[in-house]
């Protein structure tokens, strides 16, 4: 199994669009920094055809030190969450988007 | 924000790129991920995340209707991991493990 980087999408951005490999780096960079400061604001971000990045509120809960068995309790948090689209979770078993909607 | 939303904040960032460019970025970004998962690689962006696909065992689910059991095929489910740095902003810059009061000292 590959793992890929930034760089390999950089490297795409470059070969597609014809930015210059710096440019395409930045360009990256401020798509990733774009969703990031909107899940930080809180807001949700919807990819069609990819999925939606959210921000959930945990409400505070007991809980327990697994090696001391200790009770500690586990404040109130924000955390993201991200539910795939349809067409991702097809993609990723290898179906086209027709066969998806078969399913479903 | 949506997708095309993201667009039009880029395209207001970058005045010299034309929208349809921005446009290809953007989607080039998706895809590419979307590829990886498909084939069954990873992919690993640093203080923002982790993308990968898990696989589900094949079980035998019910039909909530009517309570027959029907075979459900194995399948890949994709994942998104937090990265720490990301983690931490959308929780307010706090680290939102559990860690919260320390066990007492020599109880």
């Amino acid at each position: 199994m590959n793992t890929l980087t930034r760089a390999n999408l950089a490297e795409a951005i470059y070969s597609q669009v014809g930015l210059s490999r710096n440019e395409s780096a930045a360009l990256l960079e401020s798509v990733l920094e774009r969703v990031a400061s909107a899940l930080e604001a809180g807001e949700p971000v919807k990819i069609s055809a990819f999925g939606t990045f959210m921000v959930r509120q945990k409400g505070q809960r007991v809980g327990r030190n697994p090696k001391t068995g200790v009770e500690v309790p586990i404040l109130p948090r924000r955390v993201l969450s991200f539910r795939p689209s349809q067409v991702l979770k097809a993609r990723i078993n290898g179906q086209t988007e027709s066969e998806a909607a078969d399913q479903a | 924000m949506t997708k095309s939303e993201l667009i039009a904040h880029l395209a207001a960032e970058n005045p010299h790129l034309r929208q349809p460019d921005i446009e290809l970025i953007v989607a080039t970004i998706f895809e590419e991920i979307t590829a990886a998962l498909a084939r069954g690689d990873r992919v690993e962006l640093r203080g923002f995340g982790a993308f990968s696909a898990k696989q589900r065992d094949a079980r035998t689910g019910r039909n909530p209707r009517t309570g027959a059991a029907v075979p459900v095929e194995g399948k890949a489910v994709p994942y998104f991991k937090p990265g720490k740095e990301l983690r931490e902003r959308v929780n307010g810059g706090q680290i939102p493990t559990a860690r919260t009061a320390r066990a007492p000292a020599n109880p």
